[in-house]
C-alpha cells in the first residue's frame, strides 16, 4: 500500500468517525438538538448536488435538479400514503422513477450543449412544480401532508431499521440515514470518476466529436449519467419529504435548483467531494449571515461572486494549491 | 492492384448540398487496401465534407459509401468507427485536459468488451480490458516514439507532438482505414518530414491511410495515389506523377506559384 492510499484510508476513517460518532456525541453533550436537522439537510442536499456535479462532469450545466428532487419526493409520498408501501421500498423507487423521467427527457435535450441545455433544465423545475399543482394525484397546492414516519424494515424477521415513530429520537435516526445515503452516494461517485467510466465522461466533456470518433457511444453514456444524476436527486428529495412529513409543489423550486448548482461551483467542479463541501459552506454561510437582516441576501451574493472570481476552481482548490506551493 | 479485388472503400456519386451550395458533387473513387491516398484541392473544394461523409459525421444528400462491399452511409458515427474507419480532425482536436497516455487509453474504447456497469463494479472483463488497454497504449506510444511525453498534459504540448498524439489516438482504435485531416498543417519542414515517415510507418502496420492536405511537397512524397477536387467535383485521379502533369489540375491551381504545388 502506497503512502497516498494510506493517507486516503486515514482521511476516510476520520470522516466516517466524525460523521457517525463525533458529531452526534458533541450534539448530545452540548444539547444543540436542532443541529441534527441542519446537518441532515446538508447531507441530503449534498446528495442532490452530487447529481448536478455528475452532469457537469459530462459537460452539461444542470439547473433542473429541483425537478427530480420534487418528483422523488412526490413518488415516495404517494407510494407511502396512497399505496401503503414501506418508505424504505419507496425510496429506491422514487430514485428510479426520477431516473426514468431523466431518460425520457434526456434523450431529446442532452443533444443540446452549454446555455441551451441549462435553459431547458431551468424550465424543467418550473414545469414539474406546475404539474404538481395541476395533477389530481399530487393533491394540488394543498400537497401531501401527514406522511407517516418511516416504518420498520425487516428481512426474514431480522429488523434492519426500526420503526422511526417508535424511536425516542427520530432526529438522530434521520441524521444517520441521511449520512449513510450521502456516504453511499459519494462512494458511488468516487468509483465512477476513478473507473474507466470517469475517463469516458471526461473524454465527452472535453471533446464530444473526438470521443465519438474513437467509438465512445456518447448518446448512451450521457443519458445513463443524467439518469444516475437524477436518481440522486430523486432519492434526496424523497428523504426530505419523509423528514418534513409533507410535500408541496413549492418544496423544491427554481432557487433550489440554482443552489444545487452553486454548491458544485463553490466546492469545485474538479473534485468529487466538492459538492459536499460546497453544500455545507453554502448552507451554513446563509444561516450565519442571518444576523445581518435585510442585508443578508446582498452580502451573501457578493461573497459568492467574490469566491467564484477568486477561486474559479472552487474551495477545494485552495488546499491543493497550498500543497503545490509548499513543495516549490 | 488486382482489379478483381473488392476495394476497401467505394465512394459512389457522393453528393452533399448545404442550402444552395453543393459542397461535393457526385464524387466517386475507390480506396484500395494498404494504400496512402491523398485528397487535395483548393480551399472550399469539399475535401473535409467528403471525409465527414465517409465517417458518417455528416449525412449524405445522395450517393453512398461502401466498406468492403457493404453500405455504411447513414450508420451512426461510432458504429462506423467500430468497423475500423476512423478520422482525426482538422483542428488540433484532442482531449486537452488529459495526459497523452489517458487520451490513448480512451481511444482504445472500440475494443472494450465490458459493459459500463462492468467498469463500475470492476468485473473480470473490465479488468482484462484495462490491462490490455494499458499494454496497447504503451505499445502505440513507443511505436510513435512519444513514450517520453506519456504523462504530459495535452494542452502543454507543442504542435508536432499534438499531431503525433492525434495519430496515436487514431491508431489506438486499431483502424482499418485512418483518415487524417491536414496532418502537416502548421508544421515546419523538419516536423513535416518526421510526420511523413510516421504516416508511412502507420501504413506499414497494415493501415490504409487517407489524407486531406494542403502541403503539396508532402503529398507528392507520401501518396500512392491522389484525388483532386475542385468546387466539389473530382477533376483528376492518379499517381503523383500523373497528377503533376494533369492539365485540369494545373488550371485549378492557377494563381498559386509553381513550387507551392510542387510542380
Amino acid at each position: 500500500m502506497s503512502l497516498k492510499d494510506a493517507r486516503r484510508i486515514l482521511a476516510l476513517a476520520a470522516f466516517l468517525i466524525s460523521v457517525f460518532w463525533l458529531i452526534p456525541y458533541l450534539i448530545a453533550v452540548s444539547g444543540y438538538w436542532n443541529f441534527y436537522f441542519t446537518l441532515t439537510s446538508v447531507a441530503l442536499l449534498s446528495v442532490a448536488s452530487a447529481g448536478v456535479w455528475l452532469t457537469f462532469y459530462i459537460g452539461r450545466i444542470n439547473i433542473g435538479q429541483g425537478a427530480f428532487a420534487l418528483i422523488g419526493a412526490y413518488v415516495s409520498a404517494i407510494l407511502v400514503t396512497k399505496a401503503g408501501i414501506s418508505f424504505w421500498i419507496s425510496l429506491p423507487i422514487a430514485g428510479l422513477f426520477a431516473g426514468m423521467v431523466a431518460v425520457l427527457i434526456g434523450l431529446p435535450i442532452l443533444r443540446l450543449r452549454g446555455v441551451y441545455f441549462a435553459m431547458i433544465t431551468l424550465v424543467l423545475t418550473e414545469v414539474v412544480r406546475l404539474a404538481a399543482l395541476a395533477l389530481p394525484i399530487t393533491n394540488g397546492a394543498k400537497g401531501i401532508v401527514s406522511i407517516p414516519l418511516p416504518s420498520e424494515l425487516s428481512i426474514f424477521g431480522i429488523v434492519l431499521i426500526p420503526d422511526f415513530s417508535a424511536i425516542e429520537n427520530p432526529k438522530l435516526a434521520f441524521y444517520y440515514t441521511a449520512c449513510a445515503l450521502m456516504v453511499a452516494c459519494y462512494a458511488a461517485m468516487y468509483r465512477i470518476v476513478n473507473s474507466r467510466l470517469g475517463q469516458l465522461c471526461r473524454s465527452m466533456q472535453q471533446n464530444e466529436e473526438l470521443a465519438l470518433s474513437v467509438g465512445v457511444n456518447i448518446a448512451y453514456l450521457r443519458v445513463i449519467i443524467f439518469a444516475i444524476s437524477s436518481f440522486f436527486g430523486g432519492v434526496g428529495g424523497a428523504m426530505f419529504g419523509a423528514i418534513a412529513q409533507s410535500v408541496y409543489p413549492s418544496s423544491f423550486v427554481v432557487k433550489d435548483s440554482i443552489d444545487f448548482m452553486l454548491n458544485c461551483f463553490l466546492g469545485g467542479l474538479g473534485y468529487v467531494f466538492g459538492p459536499m463541501l460546497g453544500t455545507l459552506v453554502l448552507y451554513f454561510g446563509w444561516d450565519l449571515l442571518f444576523e445581518l437582516g435585510k442585508y443578508q441576501l446582498l452580502i451573501y451574493s457578493c461573497v459568492l461572486i467574490l469566491v467564484i472570481l477568486v477561486l474559479p476552481n472552487g474551495l477545494l482548490s485552495v488546499r491543493l494549491s497550498r500543497i503545490l506551493w509548499a513543495r516549490q | 492492384m488486382g482489379a478483381a479485388v473488392t476495394p476497401l472503400l467505394e465512394i459512389r456519386e457522393l453528393t452533399r448540398k448545404f442550402g444552395g451550395l453543393t459542397a461535393t458533387d457526385a464524387v466517386s473513387f475507390d480506396v484500395q487496401e494498404h494504400e496512402i491516398l491523398s485528397v487535395i484541392g483548393p480551399n472550399g473544394a469539399g475535401k473535409s465534407t467528403l471525409f465527414k461523409m465517409m465517417t458518417s459525421f455528416l449525412a449524405t444528400t445522395s450517393g453512398e459509401v461502401l466498406f468492403r462491399g457493404k453500405r455504411i452511409s447513414d450508420l451512426k458515427p461510432h458504429i462506423v468507427a467500430r468497423m475500423g474507419i476512423v478520422r482525426t480532425f482538422q483542428e488540433t482536436s484532442i482531449f486537452k485536459n488529459m495526459t497523452v497516455r489517458e487520451s490513448v487509453l480512451i481511444a482504445q474504447h472500440l475494443r472494450s468488451t465490458a459493459s459500463l456497469s462492468g467498469y463500475f463494479f470492476g468485473s473480470r472483463a473490465a479488468r482484462s480490458d484495462e490491462d490490455s488497454f494499458g499494454r496497447r497504449a504503451d505499445e502505440v506510444l513507443s511505436f510513435l516514439g512519444i513514450s517520453e511525453i506519456a504523462n504530459e498534459r495535452a494542452s502543454n504540448l507543442p504542435q508536432g507532438h499534438l499531431r503525433a498524439l492525434g495519430i496515436a489516438i487514431g491508431l489506438s482504435t486499431d483502424p482499418v482505414a485512418l483518415l487524417l485531416d491536414e496532418p502537416f498543417a502548421g508544421m515546419n519542414q523538419d516536423e513535416t518530414m518526421k510526420m511523413v515517415s510516421l504516416v508511412k510507418s502507420v501504413r506499414d502496420r497494415g493501415v490504409t491511410v487517407l489524407l486531406v492536405e494542403h502541403d503539396m511537397a508532402a503529398v507528392m512524397t507520401i501518396s500512392d495515389r491522389i484525388i483532386v477536387l475542385n468546387f466539389g467535383k473530382k477533376i483528376a485521379e492518379g499517381t503523383p506523377a500523373q497528377i503533376q502533369s494533369d492539365e485540369n489540375v494545373i488550371e485549378a491551381y492557377l494563381g498559386s506559384s509553381d513550387d507551392e504545388i510542387g510542380i
